[in-house]
């Protein structure tokens, strides 16, 4: 008998689906739901929910999973460095399951609290920093083009990802003040005074890239530097590479990763902060600290190291790659994925190498790396990118090569704006070249208001009267 | 659920939190948990930002109010008070006070909020199809004196006036390098004073 024929003969499994023939309005449920995506959704905010928690899940997936796995790399990676083996024998091979035999036994401590401490605060401060490091991950891209994998696209994306990772010191604040001991306090005094500090170098070596970019939007940003390494913001002239360089220390400041954890200093401090912390509450906090340390890294690949463009732009070699939806789109946006990951990772191990080859800093050397030669450095490599910039504003690759064209092709989305009310037929056209011509003049705008504004207004009285023929 | 109209649902949601933390911020006395409960009426008035589709000014709240001033607020509070987990007492004729003022500044709000007629009236059809503009590079590009948002206008007596905020933006950066320059002035380290001690010491 064929195989199809059995199948048919089976029918008697399949008789508790005649229940639906009574409950017609069910079936018509489960059955649009089943078919979400071939044609339109009849209820929004069921669409719009279940796109909101796929969101949800996937970030709050990439943070915890990132931890156990950085975890793992920080044990193996120090133990290579100081000449050890690490962990090798839980979960076969290397050890790889070290992590979850951790998380396991924290899970299984005590929950302490000490009897003076604030017991709101006390409870409540590893939640508000593991929830300033998740929420960065919301602005961030994962791969760009015109349809960015990124849970919310906001058009001041880096600004919003600073201001939240600067949100994390107030947990951990919390948990010094409530803790009611004075290792604690003294923790967060320290991880406040630093982290507010470096917030400046911090921000200064941001506006670099925002500079070049011509936009905070961290998808504009990132395919800014489409093309192989050469169109990097960082090989973008001498001062945006040590700029890339002060990022990288900064961030590392302001994520409290050795040399700069001294908050936590245990030789100091016992244990700093989270002194009274154990089991899941103390776990939270390095799940925020290894999430933070995830995002900075992340953030430093998109602004300076390329985003979703490989060194090589293998998508554009082999050609893979087409329309929204489609399965070469699919292909590319997940090289795209697998790139921000991959050099997010390899951030997060500079960071694990730094920590265990130098030794930690005292406060007071903190505060001058901070001020005495962050800052200054980051003013002055400011005002030379600015300068190169203005100099030399098409060229790439320290002004060796060209800037690509399809850069001036990028829209941050508001240009339609200008073109909308008069040339409704060929907006898109004009927008883009719209676009060009402002995005090339906005680099001079820092220096020349006056010409440019009259160059802007030419530009638009030429267009209004092409708009009317 | 297909009659609820999903932003109105999110503005009582964060206007709620905002105001019941605010409440939270009157009634407790512990000084940090007066700051901690700051902290989410801000940030749920930064969600009202996010909400209303201004991306930047929702980000600058967090960034300025959420983060700089309570950073700050905690630094004095830590350095100013000497023991521990300190507790506050209101007067009740401060409350008075306070309570006519803050009823009157709401009255007086509230009655402006009312008399624009651009804001009374709106129905749903209406307010979805408002399209989200992103405004930050045009505010910015308005401030470096180019108002890319105007680029249509024809006419020329017009076109005079649309300069952009450059003047504005110029004030406020020479304010605050003036307010930069006197924070180090006056923080500055004094040295002969110094020396004069120290030379008196020994």
């Amino acid at each position: 008998m064929p195989r199809g024929l059995l199948v048919v003969t089976n029918w008697k499994k399949w008789q508790w689906l005649r229940w639906f023939e009574e409950k017609p309005k069910v079936a018509r449920f489960l059955l649009e739901l089943t078919l979400f995506d071939t044609y339109i959704c009849p209820w929004p905010w069921l669409a719009y929910t279940i796109a909101g928690l796929v969101h949800v899940a996937l970030i709050l997936n990439l943070v915890a999973v990132s931890a156990l796995v950085f975890i793992w790399l920080e044990r193996k990676i120090s133990g290579r460095i100081q000449d050890r083996l690490g962990p090798t024998r839980v979960g076969g091979k290397f050890g790889w399951l070290q992590t979850l035999a951790d998380g396991l036994k924290l899970l299984t401590k005590e929950d302490l609290m000490p009897a003076t401490a604030d017991g709101f605060l006390f409870r409540i401060a590893p939640y508000v920093c593991f929830c300033a490091s998740i929420a960065a991950f919301i602005a961030i891209p994962f791969a760009g083009g015109p349809y960015p994998w990124i849970a919310q696209h906001l058009n001041t994306g880096v600004f919003f990802v600073l201001a939240v990772l600067g949100l994390e010191v107030f947990g951990v604040i919390l948990a010094g003040y409530a803790s009611a001991s004075k290792w604690s306090l003294f923790g967060a005094m320290r991880e406040a005074a630093q982290v507010v500090s470096y917030e400046v170098p911090l921000g200064m070596c941001v506006v670099v890239p925002v500079l070049i970019a011509g936009s905070m939007d961290m998808v504009v940003i990132g395919d800014r530097q489409a093309g192989w390494f050469t169109n990097w913001l960082v090989f973008h002239d001498p001062f945006t590479f040590i700029t890339a360089c002060v990022f990288f220390t900064c961030a590392m400041a302001s994520v409290n990763r050795a040399p700069f954890d001294l908050a936590e200093a245990e030789s100091e401090l016992v244990a700093g902060f989270h002194t009274e912390y154990s089991g899941i509450r103390w776990s939270f906090f390095f799940m925020a600290e290894y999430g933070s340390m995830f995002s900075v890294s992340i953030l430093a690949a998109i602004l300076f190291f390329g985003g979703w463009h490989g060194p090589v732009p293998i998508t554009s070699l082999l050609g893979v790659g087409g329309e929204v939806g489609t399965l070469g789109w699919g292909l590319a946006q997940a090289l795209g994925l697998a790139n921000v990951l991959f050099k997010g990772v390899i951030g997060v191990c500079l960071m694990i190498w730094v920590r265990w080859t130098l030794p930690r800093l005292r406060i007071d050397q903190v505060m001058t790396v901070c001020l005495k030669y962050c800052t200054p450095i980051a003013a002055v490599m400011f005002l030379g990118a600015t300068f190169w910039h203005y100099n030399l504003p098409s060229k790439n690759f320290f002004g060796l090569t060209d800037v690509p064209a399809e850069v001036y092709e990028i829209s941050e989305g508001w240009e339609r704006v200008a073109g909308e009310s008069q040339n409704s037929g060929n907006t898109e056209l004009v927008a883009a070249g719209e676009h060009a011509r402002i995005s090339s003049l906005s680099d001079q705008v820092l220096l020349e208001n006056a010409s440019l504004e009259n160059a802007l207004l030419e530009n638009a009285s030429l267009e209004n009267v092409g708009g009317r023929r | 659920m297909e009659s609820i109209y999903w932003p109105t649902f999110f503005f009582w949601l964060f206007s709620l939190i905002s105001c019941s933390f605010a409440v939270g911020v009157l009634l407790a006395s512990n000084i940090v948990r007066m700051a901690f409960y700051l902290v989410l009426s801000l940030a749920s008035i930064a969600g009202l930002f996010f909400l209303a589709g201004a991306d930047f000014v929702g980000a600058m709240q967090i960034m300025i109010y959420v983060g700089g001033t309570l950073v700050l607020l905690i630094f004095g509070v830590m350095l100013t008070s000497q023991e521990r987990f300190i507790e506050m007492k209101t007067p009740s004729g401060e409350w008075v006070i306070a309570f006519f003022i803050g009823a009157s500044l709401l009255g007086l709000l509230f009655q402006v909020a009312q008399g624009v007629p651009a804001w009374q009236g709106m129905d749903r059809l209406e307010a979805e199809a408002i399209a989200v503009e992103k405004t930050a590079t045009p505010i910015g590009m308005g401030l470096l004196g180019v108002r890319v948002d105007k680029l249509d206008e024809t006419d020329k007596s017009r076109q005079a006036g649309m300069s952009g905020y450059l003047l504005i933006f110029e004030i406020v950066s020479v304010h605050l390098l003036v307010v930069l320059i006197g924070a180090a002035y006056l923080a500055r380290a004094k040295r002969k004073q110094n020396r004069e001690n120290l030379a008196s010491v020994t």
